[in-house]
């Protein structure tokens, strides 16, 4: 079954995809709408969303506009979350892919390596990366990819390593083709499926990753980003409940329409599921 | 004679819209065997899970007939009763006794579920019960066995675990589906002949399900032919077997090769000129010898049969020849050039002169790419321009006799024999002077098996290719072979002309292999072949 097929069978994945399409337009357009930028202070601080309808999700505490805040905030949030996992899964399928295709010394020495990296706690790294690379948005993707990759590099060893032993495969490399050509266009193509469920839910955790790095204040200060909407607001949270509720509300949303639509494309790759449900 | 088993004009489907079975009907009797035979898609399956009330979807239902078990009638009964009924008085054992058995419990514990799930007590000596059991189904040391997991016993003991877990209540009924397909032919011997003897013991009816005439032949009382869910013809096994009235039949029963060895062919250089090879495997117990000084030498234009259970080493040999595995020691000389002596790249290059037909053809395609793809990927590789491969991969697909529209399906679109057509495709892509046979027709129904034969036999005369043809199948081997290597735990227990093998002096492990062949009284091998055997 394919992908969007699968997606758009079930009513949830019609909202997930909804919601993650007007906030990502939201986040494209946040710069023609509002040109001036979100830090500009353009009303009395502290106003009630829907009060005043110039400013429809009220003002922070310097009286900025939420509603711009929001929506630059968004820019960040979905751009780090994909932009790492990107960078997270290319770097773990290269290992991952050549340790399972070659197997053997290869395989011991790069598995070790990237045992290497799972056990040390994620938080603590990445932090540590941030420290010492002063915060900015290329230091934090940096430090999401580089705790992220291990998993990735994990599963896809595991797929290749199952693949290259199947018939197909075999029956290429005896053919004449060389490993290069028989890993991309045989192997590659198969183990596929799997990792973009695992990237789809990688971007909800990297999401997750940028909040609560620009909570502790460790995010790019030249950004707005969710999470440091939160935690600038985390001071005035018994006054103005609204200034963490929204973007905490914002984040909620985007990882649960990520994990439906991580969910619908796992089961569009699971042959028996079809069968269960139609026959 | 008292009927255990009755089906009256059963039908499944899925409501109003397709069916499986269409209107079948027969009668087992107690302690005898009926044979349901049909190929995949008949339904033969289907009709075994209809008893069980274990149909594999929510949606397949019993729309019509009925299945009636002693007195009482199965379609409809509810579930606390079906279960009750079920390894008690029906019980059923499976093609693969490996996934039919929990791979993370002991014999013991799941030989116990068998008594617990029918409410006999422990203390009534059920260990001694159960050594009983796993003694009548000639397992050795029936203690160990008990003790045991899974993965530590052969096929054969786990099938034969099966079984004793199966009678283990005395049923009236054993529904056998396909048991000794997974099987090689010693071990299917056996396990047809510990059928035969506890069902004259206990008494019990068999409904064996099989696609293969000789085990037929072997075993049965009673034959249903199944075809597309209806019955072709049903009768007793003798009627059937000397006097098939209906086309069907006679082609399942015309598909079982006829015993026929060629004697020796005149010598010439060879092609494959094998010395010495050795090949160990490290294991928990050490070392164990996969190849011990195999030498196999094979002319051109000639097809030699290498033949053995499994575990003999012959597909260990095909791979120390393409390279998959590597060989200790030993040369392998290619058109008179020892190959292992190669730097790498040349080597490589001179294995591709030898392609492999693969056993499961649905393993053995990308499920991602169109026949197409995987042909013209081959052609590209071995020297042909974009521009000429699509052209040559078309009359490839006419050498394996597939119509041309395949070029742009997928392998799941197609069926076992064409996928295998695919694969016997792809390996003459690469222009080989070697094919190598790999099981390339267990996996296949017995009538397309005797369309690939012929495809081979034409292959080989257009293009004058050597064939290697492993296979546990003596009769197939008996039938189109120039010369037969025999091979047992690794080594050559024989090898010469077919005729000298199997007919001349015959070496204990031949005769073995030869005995285990079912069907023999209906289908003769050995020397003493005379027509079909008229007085039976």
């Amino acid at each position: 079954m394919p992908i969007w097929k699968s997606i758009i069978s079930r009513p949830d994945g019609i909202i997930a995809v909804l919601f993650l399409v007007i906030t990502g337009s939201l986040a494209l357009l946040a710069p023609v709408i509002f040109p001036d930028g979100p830090w500009r202070m353009v009303a009395r601080p502290f106003q009630l969303p829907f009060a005043d309808m110039k400013h429809p999700l009220g003002t922070d505490a310097l009286g900025r506009d939420m509603l711009t805040m929001m929506m630059y905030g968004a820019r960040t949030s979905l751009g780090i979350g994909l932009v790492s996992t990107v960078v997270a899964v290319l770097l773990g399928l290269t290992v991952g892919g050549i340790a399972g295709f070659f197997g053997g010394r290869i395989d011991s020495l790069l598995m070790r390596a990237t045992e290497l990296f799972q056990t040390v706690p994620n938080f603590a790294l990445a932090l540590l990366l941030i420290a010492v690379y002063s915060p900015s948005i290329t230091s934090v993707v940096v430090a999401i990819s580089v705790v992220s990759w291990p998993p990735v590099a994990r599963l896809a060893r595991a797929e290749f390593l199952s693949l290259r032993r199947r018939e197909f495969v075999q029956a290429a490399l005896l053919s004449g083709q060389s490993n290069l050509r028989v890993a991309f266009s045989q192997v590659l193509p198969n183990a596929l499926s799997s990792l973009i469920v695992m990237s789809a839910l990688m971007v909800s955790m990297a999401i997750l990753f940028e909040s609560a790095l620009s909570f502790l204040g460790l995010g790019d200060p030249n950004v707005v980003s969710w999470g440091y909407l939160i935690g600038a607001a985390r001071a005035v949270i018994s006054q103005s409940w609204w200034l963490t509720f929204m973007p905490g509300l914002a984040i909620m949303l985007t990882v649960v329409a990520i994990s439906i639509i991580g969910d619908a494309i796992s089961d569009s790759q699971d042959p028996f599921f079809e069968r269960r449900e139609n026959t | 004679m008292m009927s255990v088993l009755d089906i009256k004009g059963l039908h499944v489907g899925i409501a109003n819209k397709v069916e499986i079975v269409k209107g079948v009907s027969f009668t087992v009797e107690s302690a005898k065997t009926l044979c349901l035979v049909g190929e995949s898609g008949s339904g033969k399956s289907m009709i075994a899970n209809a008893v069980m009330d274990l149909l594999p979807s929510s949606k397949l239902k019993v729309t019509g007939g009925d299945i009636r078990f002693g007195e009482r009638s199965l379609v409809g009964l509810p579930a606390p009763e079906m279960r009750s009924l079920r390894g008690k008085e029906i019980s059923m054992i499976f093609q693969d006794p490996m996934s039919a058995l929990n791979p993370v419990r002991g014999i013991r514990t799941q030989f116990d579920e068998v008594f617990s799930a029918h409410g006999i007590d422990p203390e009534q000596g059920r260990r001694a019960r159960m050594l009983e059991l796993l003694e009548l189904a000639r397992l050795p040391n029936p203690p160990r066995i008990l003790d045991a997991y899974p993965f530590e016993l052969s096929g054969g003991q786990r099938q034969r675990v099966m079984i004793s877990m199966a009678m283990a209540l005395n049923p009236k009924l054993l529904i056998a589906d396909e048991p000794t397909t997974a099987l090689d032919v010693t071990t299917q011997a056996q396990i047809l002949r510990l059928i035969r003897d506890l069902q004259a013991e206990f008494g019990t009816a068999v409904l064996f399900i099989t696609h293969d005439f000789g085990v037929v032949a072997q075993i049965a009382d009673d034959v249903v032919v199944l075809r597309q869910g209806e019955v072709v013809e049903q009768g007793t096994a003798p009627k059937l077997l000397r006097s098939a009235q209906h086309d069907y039949t006679r082609e399942l029963i015309a598909a079982i090769p006829d015993w026929a060895p060629r004697s020796a062919m005149d010598s010439s250089a060879p092609m494959i000129d094998a010395r010495n090879i050795v090949k160990t495997f490290a294991t928990k117990t050490g070392p164990v010898a996969a190849l011990d000084n195999v030498s196999i030498s094979v002319k051109p234009g000639e097809t030699v049969g290498i033949v053995g259970e499994s575990g003999s080493g012959k597909s260990t040999f095909a791979k120390c020849l393409v390279g998959l595995e590597e060989a200790q020691s030993g040369e392998i000389d290619l058109e008179g050039k020892d190959i292992l002596a190669l730097d790498r790249s040349s080597r490589r290059k001179a294995r591709h002169r030898m392609q492999v037909v693969f056993q499961d053809p649905s393993a053995a395609l990308n499920p991602r790419h169109t026949i197409g793809r995987t042909i013209i990927d081959v052609l590209r590789v071995n020297g042909h321009s974009r521009r000429d491969a699509p052209e040559t991969a078309l009359t490839l697909l006419d050498d394996v006799k597939l119509e041309r529209g395949f070029i742009n399906r997928f392998p799941h679109e197609l069926s076992g024999g064409q996928r295998q057509r695919v694969c016997i495709a792809r390996a003459l892509a690469a222009n080989p002077k070697v094919l190598i046979a790999d099981e390339a027709l267990s996996a296949l129904d017995v009538s397309v098996q005797r369309q690939m034969l012929a495809l081979f036999a034409d292959l080989q005369a257009q293009r004058n290719l050597t064939i290697l043809f492993i296979t546990h199948d003596l009769r197939v081997a008996a039938e189109i072979c120039d010369n037969l290597v025999v091979m047992q735990s690794g080594k050559v227990v024989a090898q010469g002309a077919p005729v000298d093998i199997l007919e001349g002096d015959l070496h204990p492990y031949v005769l073995e292999l030869m005995d285990a062949i079912p069907g023999q009284e209906w289908f003769p091998v050995g020397r003493q072949t005379q027509p079909q055997a008229e007085g039976v």
